[in-house]
């Protein structure tokens, strides 16, 4: 190794190994800012309602029911790649008045010989409408557990907001099921 | 290569006897006249490798149905294709011309932190040497896209992804050092006299782009961590099953991606800056212009991610920012444009290959331009996504751009390294050889693109078979002109017509104040700028 | 394959020279397509070529002029002019204008396809490795489709089809005049379900709904063939579209016959078939569902797909054979067929597998082991 750090002796001003240092900060600052954007997404998805994902359980509360319209409900199923269990909603479609409470049942069955643990991942389509998506009970919330064999009902109460805009006529409420045995609670 | 004047005068210290003899030299240098050689020969190589996978993807698409290779090993090579011209030819071809000119330019005597730049440089075969071997395993060679999305990167990937995921990371840890020293060196060791606004124009975009690679490289980081942590360690960050979104991926990744594609650029435009008033014996047209323009492409980089993302299900709200926001960026990059032509006008233009390459530069960069501009057209891009239109307007940009902008510094500045002129002659043999290659390979890709083929594709429909065969004819003709300049290197490196120190006529800047070929060690004593 | 690429290069100088039909090899551009959204899109797209074109004329001729012109061995001197506020405002402040007047008819369009309320047809679209699946909401009308171009075109024994790689054994068949509203999700990884002729593309993300909507106007029926366009493994080239529009009234005959076989299916399960009716059968199911990965050979593909041919699961082991069908095997590509064949072409696909290539076991598998094993 022959060469030296070059002068820099005969500059005024900040040094080199100074300015290194501050951007050493700098990229440990966004390799940081990176893994924020996990949270940050999640935040931004929740507050806007957008990405068609639904928030967690609300209370439930009584609050006016817009007789003058109904929007169609429709309930959809997906068995994601590799999960084997029978997975439908009962009810294909229901008409309902913005404001109203509604049940909905889902059925679920674990055909193998295994126990097995299951989580539903909710979205609804137009993106637009899940902000406005209220449930007090979903299956979604939480793992599902099935033992070898096993079948329940699994329901799913929610209403819509009100407020959602009239252009609103359908909603498509989509739950696709995973093996969530490598997450299991 | 430079050869080794044992100047004692040169500088005020002692004992230097010029550069150590052997391979150790290479292994040990913190000269950066060294660790620019190692990296432009480094890219040269990895230019031919990824450009023999190109080779087998062309020929693969040469005829519709499978002759040569399988869909399987297709995917590889279309993804490793893209991560070696990447990472290994385009950035550390970059990163070379900036090693070599950066002190020059400024009057340093080297870069700021040499021992880290020459780790900087070795970490790079290790790197890719990984990378590469992943070939001959017999899961294969990453399949998934350079641009790997999740679930297929993740849950549905080959074992190689590990490796690719550590090669990601070392190429990534280089690619910041490399930028910290270059921004430590610009704003610290600058000759006295020589202000921001009277940098040259490469020492311009390299600064922004360092800064770039400084914000963003960390956040490919990031993605690939948490791949790494979703395959091997029970995470779900990419994964519904466990409450992450493959979306989020997406997000993530191209808010590194896109400034990516600035940073793969940006020192082109600073390239050809250097080169037209050169050759058109006149100075830059609107330098200050120039500043602002880079800056405002690089700052607008970071808000026009999505726009990769047009067919994901993003809402209305945000699908139009992100078209607005893209549409913006042709602004300052045509304002770029109309200040090359003003330079060129009314100049007096000769056009040896530099300029060649420069003025090609201009015209088939901007129709890359036009393209992306077509792309960011958020309803007609439902049309465009994933399609070859796609692969026409980045090709363009990457090839008849960035990579003619490295060729270009490449012939502009070999003199100046090794003494030698190259042959003129060969050199637009070169030069016509590629130009024809180029555009016969990507100009009809436009079409294939629009009329409906997808993109990843190892076999298509009949209808695309004519412009297909005529696109694979090209790259033979590119790819085998490549050897030229190969040829003509070596060339010039072991003899040829000697060289002045101002080389070009119309040459301005610290680096033509030197001898040709640059000593060792130069400017030991900073010079005065007026 | 030196004598083919003369034939291809003597075929394209003649194909220049020669009728306009063979001008679709030499299509330039992207269709106007069927409808008003694809049509929009594609005035849209030639409006902005238009500008870019006319821009790049302006440019680049001030720019060939000035290397014809300004050339040093011309005798031409150099200026010294080096700034211009006034030309940097005005260079800045024109294409502004120019990307403004862009940008409305672009938001426009936009917003039309975003507009999927008031739908008449609901198709759920579930993309899988490396076929469709389609269902139709409230009709209790379901199917997969896969590819129907055989191994043997593909690897060039025989003559390709006109329509290579853009067939399949079921068309998604639509209604004209009606709005369809498509439901787009995927199985496994990310696909993107594209028809360029109604210019609907969009991304089938796992755990995820997305939707677009298209509306054929009456007297546009016909086939409109689409693709995958976003790589989603080994044969996301062969994963295709093939949209069958027809007038509302066949639509609702076309309803009523699929359902009418999914019942005739159920019930011919209960019949007898004979080993010969179930071989045939099998190749042909063989050949669309299984060749794809497992070789028209049964030969496999390196390690990635497990070789048939010889196999000790199709030699010895009837009951594990039956369930990797039936359920697949997690973990792997290899997918549960219980959804996408019926019980008839799983028994006869398990009789071909367990008899050809040399495996010849004599076993036949009827369907109602098949009804049996799914107990």
């Amino acid at each position: 190794m022959n060469s030296e750090s070059p002068k820099s002796s005969n500059q005024p001003g900040p040094k080199p190994g100074n300015t290194a240092l501050k951007l050493v900060l700098a990229a440990v600052a966004m390799f940081g800012f990176g893994f924020a954007l996990v949270p940050l997404y999640d935040i931004f998805c929740e507050i806007t309602g957008i990405n068609g994902k639904t928030a967690g359980p609300v209370e439930r509360v009584e609050q006016w029911v817009d007789t003058s319209r109904t929007i169609k409900v429709q309930f959809l199923t997906t068995n994601n790649a590799g999960m084997p269990w029978e997975f439908k909603a009962l009810q294909e479609e229901v008409e309902m008045h913005p404001g109203a409470w509604t049940q909905v049942e889902f059925w679920a069955l674990n055909p193998t010989t295994e126990d097995m643990v299951g989580q539903a991942v909710p979205s609804v389509s137009p993106a637009e409408a899940a902000q406005y998506v209220q449930k007090t009970e979903c299956f979604c919330f939480s793992q599902q557990k099935l033992k070898a064999g096993e079948g329940r009902n699994m329901p799913l109460i929610f209403s819509l907001d009100p407020k959602i805009p009239s252009h609103i006529g359908t909603v498509t409420m989509s739950y696709t099921i995973f093996d969530a045995g490598a997450f299991a609670e | 290569m430079t050869t080794a004047t044992a100047n004692h005068d040169d500088h005020a210290d002692h004992g230097h006897h010029g550069p150590a003899k052997g391979i150790m030299r290479w292994v040990f240098t913190t000269n950066h006249k060294d660790i620019g050689t190692m990296y432009l020969w480094f890219a040269f190589t990895m230019l031919f490798i990824g450009g023999t996978m190109a080779l087998i993807i062309r020929s693969e698409l040469f005829q519709p149905g499978m002759q040569l290779i399988e869909p399987e090993f297709f995917n590889q090579m279309t993804t490793m294709h893209g991560l070696i011209m990447v990472f290994g030819a385009i950035m550390p071809a970059f990163v070379g011309l900036a090693n070599w000119m950066v002190p020059l330019m400024v009057g340093a005597p080297d870069m700021a932190l040499p021992r880290m730049n020459n780790w900087s440089f070795w970490i790079l075969p290790f790197a890719f040497g990984m990378l590469l071997l992943t070939l001959f395993t017999e899961a294969g060679a990453p399949n998934f896209g350079w641009t790997f999305y999740a679930p297929l990167s993740t849950t549905y990937a080959p074992s190689s992804v590990t490796y690719f995921i550590f090669g990601v990371h070392m190429m990534g840890i280089s690619s910041i050092m490399g930028a910290i020293n270059i921004i430590a060196t610009i704003l610290n060791l600058r000759a006295p006299g020589m202000t921001l606004m009277k940098m040259p124009l490469f020492i311009w975009t390299w600064l922004i782009t360092a800064y770039l690679l400084i914000a963003v490289m960390p956040v490919l980081a990031g993605v690939v961590t948490m791949m790494l942590m979703d395959i091997h360690f029970g995470t779900s960050f990419f994964d519904a099953a466990g409450g992450g979104d493959p979306v989020l991926f997406q997000h993530v990744f191209w808010f590194f991606g896109h400034p990516e594609v600035y940073i793969m650029i940006l020192p082109a435009f600073g390239i050809v800056s250097q080169i037209i008033p050169t050759f058109a014996r006149k100075p830059l047209f609107g330098y200050a212009s120039m500043v602002y323009a880079t800056s405002s492409i690089a700052f607008l980089s970071f808000i026009v991610w999505a726009h990769h993302m047009f067919t994901v299900g993003m809402p209305l709200q945000t699908e139009l920012f992100f078209m607005y926001a893209t549409m913006l960026i042709a602004i300052p990059t045509g304002v770029k444009v109309f200040n090359w032509v003003s330079t060129m006008f009314r100049g007096s233009m000769t056009f040896e290959t530099p300029m060649l390459f420069a003025l090609a530069f201009v015209v088939l960069f901007t129709i890359g331009g036009f393209s992306g501009l077509m792309l960011a057209i958020a309803p007609a891009d439902f049309q465009y996504h994933d399609t070859y239109f796609v692969v026409a307007h980045f090709h363009y940009v990457l090839v008849p751009g960035a990579l003619f902008g490295i060729i270009a510094g490449v012939y502009y500045w070999l003199p100046k390294w090794t003494g030698h002129y190259y042959n003129e002659n060969l050199g637009k043999f070169h030069f016509w050889m590629s130009f024809i290659g180029v555009n016969v390979t990507f100009f009809p890709m436009h079409f294939i693109g629009l009329a409906g083929m997808p993109r990843r594709i190892p076999d298509y429909a009949l209808q695309f078979a004519d412009f297909n065969a005529i696109a694979t004819v090209g790259a033979f003709v590119f790819g085998f002109s490549q050897l030229i300049f190969l040829f003509l290197l070596i060339k010039t490196i072991r003899g040829g017509e000697k060289a002045t120190d101002q080389v070009w006529e119309g040459a301005e800047g610290l680096e033509w104040t030197i001898p040709s070929p640059a000593p060792y060690h130069t400017f030991a004593e900073p010079p005065h700028v007026k | 394959m030196f004598s083919r690429t003369w034939q291809r290069l003597s075929s394209v100088v003649l194909g220049l020279l020669s009728a306009p039909a063979v001008m679709a090899d030499w299509e330039l551009n992207m269709p106007r397509g069927i409808t008003e959204v694809s049509q929009s899109i594609y005035e849209l797209h030639m409006l902005i070529f238009w500008i870019c074109v006319w821009i790049g004329v302006v440019v680049f001729g001030v720019m060939f002029y000035s290397i014809f012109k300004h050339r040093k061995s011309k005798g031409a001197v150099a200026s010294k002019f080096h700034e211009s506020l006034g030309l940097e405002l005005l260079w800045t402040a024109v294409p502004t204008v120019i990307l403004i007047a862009m940008a409305v008819p672009a938001t426009t369009v936009l917003i039309q396809m975003y507009d999927t309320t008031n739908a008449d047809v609901d198709i759920k679209i579930t993309g899988h490795q490396w076929k469709w699946q389609y269902d139709y909401l409230g009709e209790d009308v379901g199917f997969f489709s896969n590819l129907t171009t055989s191994q043997d075109e593909i690897y060039n024994r025989t003559d390709k089809g006109e329509n290579y790689l853009l067939e399949v054994d079921k068309h998604v068949v639509v209604p004209t005049g009606q709005k369809i509203r498509f439901l787009i999700t995927s199985n496994d990884v990310i696909h993107a379900w594209w028809v360029p002729e109604i210019a609907v593309k969009k991304d089938a993300i796992p755990g995820y709904i997305n939707e677009s909507w298209a509306l054929i106007p009456e007297g546009q029926e016909g086939l409109y063939r689409g693709q995958c366009a976003e790589l989603c493994g080994v044969d996301h080239g062969f994963m295709p579209i093939v949209l069958e529009a027809v007038t509302a009234d066949q639509y609702q005959i076309w309803l009523d016959d699929q359902r009418a076989a999914k019942i005739a299916e159920a019930a011919a399960a209960l019949g007898d078939f004979s080993y010969d009716e179930l071989m045939t059968k099998g190749a042909d199911v063989y050949a669309r569902s299984c060749a794809a990965c497992h070789g028209s050979e049964g030969q496999g593909m390196g390690s990635v797909f497990p070789a048939l041919a010889g196999s000790s699961m199709a030699l010895n082991d009837m009951a594990g054979h039956i369930d990797i069908v039936l359920n697949g095997k997690p973990g792997t590509a290899m997918q549960s067929f219980s959804a996408q064949l019926t019980d008839v072409e799983i028994a006869a696909v398990i009789t071909y597998e367990r008899n050809a290539w040399g495996n010849d076991t004599g076993e036949t598998v009827t369907p109602k082991m098949i009804i049996d094993a799914k107990k």
